[in-house]
């Protein structure tokens, strides 16, 4: 990656802090635009809470955050996603009892044009559910049945495909997926491996969390380990073993001087 | 497929229709199940249909006449219209204790604002109104902002509310000649009109227009929806950008004002205003309705409709126990049963999920 380029979205010494546990610790990060970033780490290694931090839903205790060399500071989920950062959280951040079509436009619902939209606040029901029934297909995700059944009744599976299908289809500046493939089917975690492709074409640069190694590999552009609650260092896939980076990201091996330049 | 991996390969061929299932073979009692998850008001219907059912054949006639089953409705006015705010409170997961009180101390205001202070009659209405709402967002304040738990909140509301009811009003009743010759239009619900043989009030359409208008947007409106999901999964609204404390303190709010509506819709019901009704259940019958009507105590499930169909199943019960005779401990009691079966039903719906 040309250094010279400025990154789109950055953070410089996010400390946080739950009581007595350090969950980052002095962490740095770089997302560069267009690319595919992969996150890896080991559990508790700090990477839910690093993109927390950066999407507005924990407010780190020290620590700056850059988007498109702006100081920004996000007070909630909502500030982040106005300004085009949209997430996928490991928890998914699903309403169980509300159906898929309205878990995808919760927070931002279409409604109705005319008289109804406008007076009386009605929501385009009919809309919203083409819209979700189409992203789903776009993701392969074609054991839902039902598109207006409650998210509850759905398989964790398929819960995570919604979320997914929620964050490709709003994010405008930045898509962070924490695990997205974590609970998926080998033909549905093909698809978002695609999808990931596909919005990368689009020109959004992508944080990508996983335990896939072979995934990770496969899109990344950059590859960010994270140990103990800060970034070890970043390598390039096309120059590391998939041996290599587990052994930097479990402390098996001390990173290399220049590694944070990949 | 760009970088596929050898096993992915065939994935080109997959297949690409939504799935679609022969449902004959599901048992009968799992496709109930499924049809009261995704219609939460038919089971207190079906009660409410069957309660009627069977008082009519034990009482005859008398009971089925159009003249009581519209006695029953003025009866549950009131706790209808309560029950509609305590709903909204319930479905984001709290409860309002106080909005018994509200409701007397806003009735309180509209009658002193308008015979004793001599105040324009409409204007006293919104001024007591304007005193529920905010009495409502003093709980909201509390809940959404402290965040602190709204059964504390409100319990601590409730004694506040009454005790300031007392005290403001010297506990004296407004006599009923009174509100009819200084300001009639708080007696504007209490208009009653004759349908053949059935009676209604201006109370009763009120209530029922409220539950339909809060149906509407609790259904097909954006905040409506929120409200759902704040008391399904606070966590997870917040995370999908919903402000979590705009909503609660509204909705607080909001509970308030209907409280106050109550309040008026009362005065047309009683004549009089007296502040001693603070010391009636008020709360307690409000949470019943919503809990034999299906809301779910622990937030985000239910449907509005059901409370107005708990509310008149124990209108129901009541009225048929009283016509056989019976002990009015009977009614207590029946109601305790529902109670408790409205929420055995509610657990066995929500296991329709795993
Ligand atoms: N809400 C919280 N309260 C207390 N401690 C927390 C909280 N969230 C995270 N932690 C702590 O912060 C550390 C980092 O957690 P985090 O979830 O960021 O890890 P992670 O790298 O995402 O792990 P995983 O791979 O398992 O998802 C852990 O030690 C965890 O115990
Ligand atoms: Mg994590």
């Amino acid at each position: 990656m040309n250094t010279s380029v400025q990154p789109i979205l950055s953070a410089r010494g996010l400390v946080k802090r739950y009581g007595r546990v350090t969950a980052l610790d002095n962490a740095d990060f770089d997302l560069y635009p267009g690319e595919i970033l992969a996150v890896i780490g080991d559990n508790g290694a700090g990477k839910s809470s690093l993109i927390k931090a950066i999407s507005g839903a924990v407010i780190p205790d020290e620590g700056e955050i850059k988007l498109e060399g702006q100081q920004v500071q996000f007070r909630s989920p909502m500030e982040a996603r106005e300004a085009g950062i949209e997430t996928v959280y490991q928890n998914l951040a699903l309403s169980p009892a509300l159906s898929i079509a309205d878990n995808m436009f919760l927070g931002r619902e279409l409604r109705k044009p005319g008289i109804m939209g406008q007076w009386f606040r009605m929501l385009d029901r009919p809309a919203m559910e083409k819209r979700a029934r189409e992203k789903l297909n776009e993701l392969g995700l074609m054991t839902i049945q039902n598109i207006s059944q409650a998210v509850e009744t759905l398989s964790g599976g398929q819960r995570q495909g919604v979320a997914v299908a929620r964050a490709a289809a709003f994010g405008s500046k930045v898509v962070i997926m924490d695990e997205p493939t974590a609970a998926l089917g080998v033909k549905e975690s093909r698809r978002v491996l695609e999808l990931i492709l596909d919005v990368k074409k689009r020109g959004l640069p992508i944080v990508l969390i996983s335990h896939n190694m072979p995934h990770v590999f496969e899109v990344a552009d950059r590859i960010h380990i994270h140990r103990l609650g800060r970034r070890l260092c970043v390598v390039d896939p096309k120059l590391i073993s998939m041996s290599d980076a587990v052994a930097l990201m479990t402390g098996a091996k001390k990173p290399p001087e220049d590694a944070l330049a990949a | 497929m760009a970088g596929a991996q050898e096993f992915e390969k065939v994935l080109d061929q997959s297949d690409r229709n939504v799935a679609a299932f022969d449902h004959q073979g599901v048992p009968l009692i799992k496709r109930a199940q499924h049809f009261l998850h995704s219609t939460p008001a038919a089971v207190p219907l079906i009660v409410l249909v069957m309660s009627i059912i069977i008082f009519g054949i034990t009482i005859g006639g008398r009971f089925f006449s159009s003249y009581t089953l519209t006695l029953i409705l003025q009866q549950i006015a009131i706790v209808g219209i309560l029950g509609a705010a305590q709903t909204l409170v319930i479905l984001t997961a709290g409860i309002d204790l106080s909005i018994g009180v509200i409701m007397v101390i806003s009735a309180v205001v509209m009658g002193n604002c308008a015979v004793v202070y001599g105040i324009p009659a409409f204007i006293a209405v919104l001024i007591g109104l304007g005193v529920g709402t905010l009495c409502g967002l003093l709980n909201g304040f509390l809940v959404a902002v402290m965040k602190l738990p709204p059964f504390i909140v409100t319990l601590g509301t409730w004694n506040i509310v009454m005790a300031t009811n007392f005290i403001y009003s010297a506990n004296e009743t407004i006599r009923d000649a009174d509100v009819a010759s200084t300001a009639p239009l708080l007696h504007l619900f209490g208009a009653s009109f004759k349908v053949g043989t059935a009676v209604l009030t201006l109370g009763v359409i009120a209530m029922v227009l409220l539950v339909l208008v809060l149906w509407y947007v609790l259904n097909h409106t954006a905040w409506g929806r929120h409200v759902y999901a704040v008391g399904d999964d606070p966590e997870a609204a917040k995370l999908s950008g919903i402000q979590t404390r705009r909503v609660l303190f509204s909705v607080y709010g909001l509970a308030g004002l209907i409280a106050a509506f109550a309040a008026w819709v009362s005065i047309g019901r009683n004549g009089s205003i007296s502040p001693s009704a603070a010391v009636t259940d008020y709360n307690l019958q409000a949470i019943t309705a919503a809990v034999i009507g299906g809301i779910s105590l622990f937030g985000g499930r239910g449907s509005i409709l059901g409370t107005l169909f708990g509310a008149m199943i124990v209108g129901v019960v009541s009225m048929g126990l009283n016509m056989l005779g019976a002990d009015p401990q009977w009614k207590v009691l029946l109601t305790g049963v529902l109670i408790i079966g409205a929420v055995a039903i509610d657990q066995w719906i929500r296991k329709v999920s795993v």
